[in-house]
């Protein structure tokens, strides 16, 4: 039952580096955003927060449909992107990258506006009068604090990316070899007779694979208290 | 020498201060609301003066009829907080050294040997904040604004969170730093005896004004 065949091993890697890359590419993006919500009072920012966390409760298949209309090759930012830039995400594994982290990005913006919520804003204080500039107070200061928090949503987030399947299968479709993650090659293996035992093996994988970053985001939450407290 | 003359509007209270001072402890006396905290805080930066000035050693920090301000990480003023404030990620040893890498300033290893007999912490500095007792807290964090090399250090309360015994521990450590460091300080209290033992001038606080200027004599007894 485990010999596991290329195109499931495929189906493995893409959903790892579409992982990986979404993660990677959201987290600064989050970070800054954790920021600004957390810490400062602007215009229209319940409508941001609610704008972050839109892709939880929006169906899937919505927000694929929106980034399809958005980043398609005829959508007002695709078109640009691939006349200017050459950059194309329709039906391209970075489409699914960009999917996964859209749909994963609440998941990693609200641990990290915890964190950051949770600091004591005193010790910032303390770091300016030891003469440390206002950016070097946020890395020497805000960040390592906020760090736990940080891997933590990175993980969770990281999980969500390389589960996600209904914005996904929507905006990129399902090709083997270029955008057929773990989910969508279930979906494609338990639809085909004889895709049982395959199916199975790519389920146990994913299990395992969310299992791991659900305990992984746990140890560094318990890390980040830890570390509040200086011990 | 330390020239205050500001005036701060804070909600209903409204702080109104003018002294200047030569002593190497200034005292800031007064009941809890009398504006001690949000004064220290204005010779910090920490807080901008409505309308006055602030100048040590004849170097404006503050000259609100020239818009002029010098931001908090620039003015080289320590601050010892009443709550420690040491920064829980960092043992002792780094936060120590935070302010000289801040400020980038060469080290100073005999400084650094000479603050650590002096407060007595140099066994503890592979330890983290949360492992400290209160007393050894307050003394990390007077070693840690002191090796930022300030021109000017604040004490808000230094042993007000502290019972009578670790005060007592503590004071010596203060009038050895008085003596010994060569920066001059203010020192903010609500104790006519700790000011006693450790301050050359006193201001006297009254609802955010000053009641009396002088020598420690002013203290109510």
């Amino acid at each position: 039952m485990f010999d596991i065949s290329t195109p499931e091993w495929m189906a493995v890697l893409l959903s790892l580096k579409v992982g990986v890359v979404a993660t990677l590419v959201a987290t600064p993006i989050a970070i800054a955003l954790a920021w600004a919500l957390a810490r400062y009072e602007f215009w229209g920012k319940s409508i941001v927060d609610a704008a972050v966390h839109l892709p939880l409760v929006l169906p899937p298949v919505v927000t694929g449909y929106l980034l399809l209309l958005t980043f398609g090759k005829r959508g007002l930012v695709g078109g640009w992107l691939d006349d200017h830039l050459g950059i194309v995400f329709a039906f391209r594994w970075t489409g699914a990258a960009l999917a996964c982290g859209v749909m994963s990005f609440p998941l990693l913006v609200r641990p990290i506006r915890l964190s950051i919520e949770a600091i004591d804003r005193r010790l910032e204080q303390a770091a300016s009068t030891l003469g440390a500039s206002p950016w070097k107070v946020f890395a020497t200061v805000t960040l390592p604090l906020a760090l736990p928090g940080i891997l933590a949503g990175m993980v969770l987030g990281f999980a969500k990316a390389i589960g996600e399947f209904g914005a996904t299968i929507t905006f990129v479709s399902n090709i083997p070899g270029e955008t057929q993650t773990i989910s969508s090659a279930i979906y494609s293996l338990i639809q085909t007779p004889d895709g049982d035992a395959a199916g199975m093996r790519l389920v146990i994988i994913s299990i395992a694979m969310s299992m791991a970053a659900l305990i992984a985001s746990e140890v560094f939450t318990r890390r980040a208290t830890r570390r509040l407290h200086g011990i | 020498m330390l020239r205050v003359e500001v005036s701060k509007q804070l909600g209903q209270f409204s702080v109104d201060v003018a002294f200047a001072s030569e002593g190497r402890v200034t005292g800031l006396f007064g009941p809890s609301g009398s504006g001690k905290t949000s004064l220290v805080s204005m010779i910090a930066g920490l807080m901008t003066p409505d309308r006055g000035v602030i100048s040590v050693d004849g170097e404006a920090l503050d000259d609100t009829t020239r818009r002029f301000h010098v931001a908090v990480h620039r003015r080289r003023i320590g601050y010892v907080f009443q709550d420690a404030r040491l920064f829980p990620h960092l043992d002792v040893r780094r936060n120590l050294d935070y302010g000289r890498r801040m400020n980038r300033l060469t080290r100073d290893a005999a400084q650094e040997k000479r603050l650590s007999e002096m407060l007595n912490i140099g066994h503890l500095l592979d330890r983290r904040p949360g492992q400290l007792s209160g007393g050894e807290r307050q003394r990390v964090a007077l070693g840690r604004a002191l090796l930022a090399q300030p021109r000017l250090l604040l004490l808000d309360e230094p042993l007000g969170s502290l019972d009578e015994d670790r005060k007592a521990e503590i004071l010596p450590y203060l009038m050895l730093l008085r003596d010994g460091a060569g920066v001059p300080m203010v020192y903010v209290s609500h104790d006519p005896d700790e000011l006693r033992q450790l301050a050359s001038h006193v201001v006297m606080l009254k609802r955010g004004r000053v009641a009396a200027f002088g020598g420690p004599e002013v203290l109510p007894a």
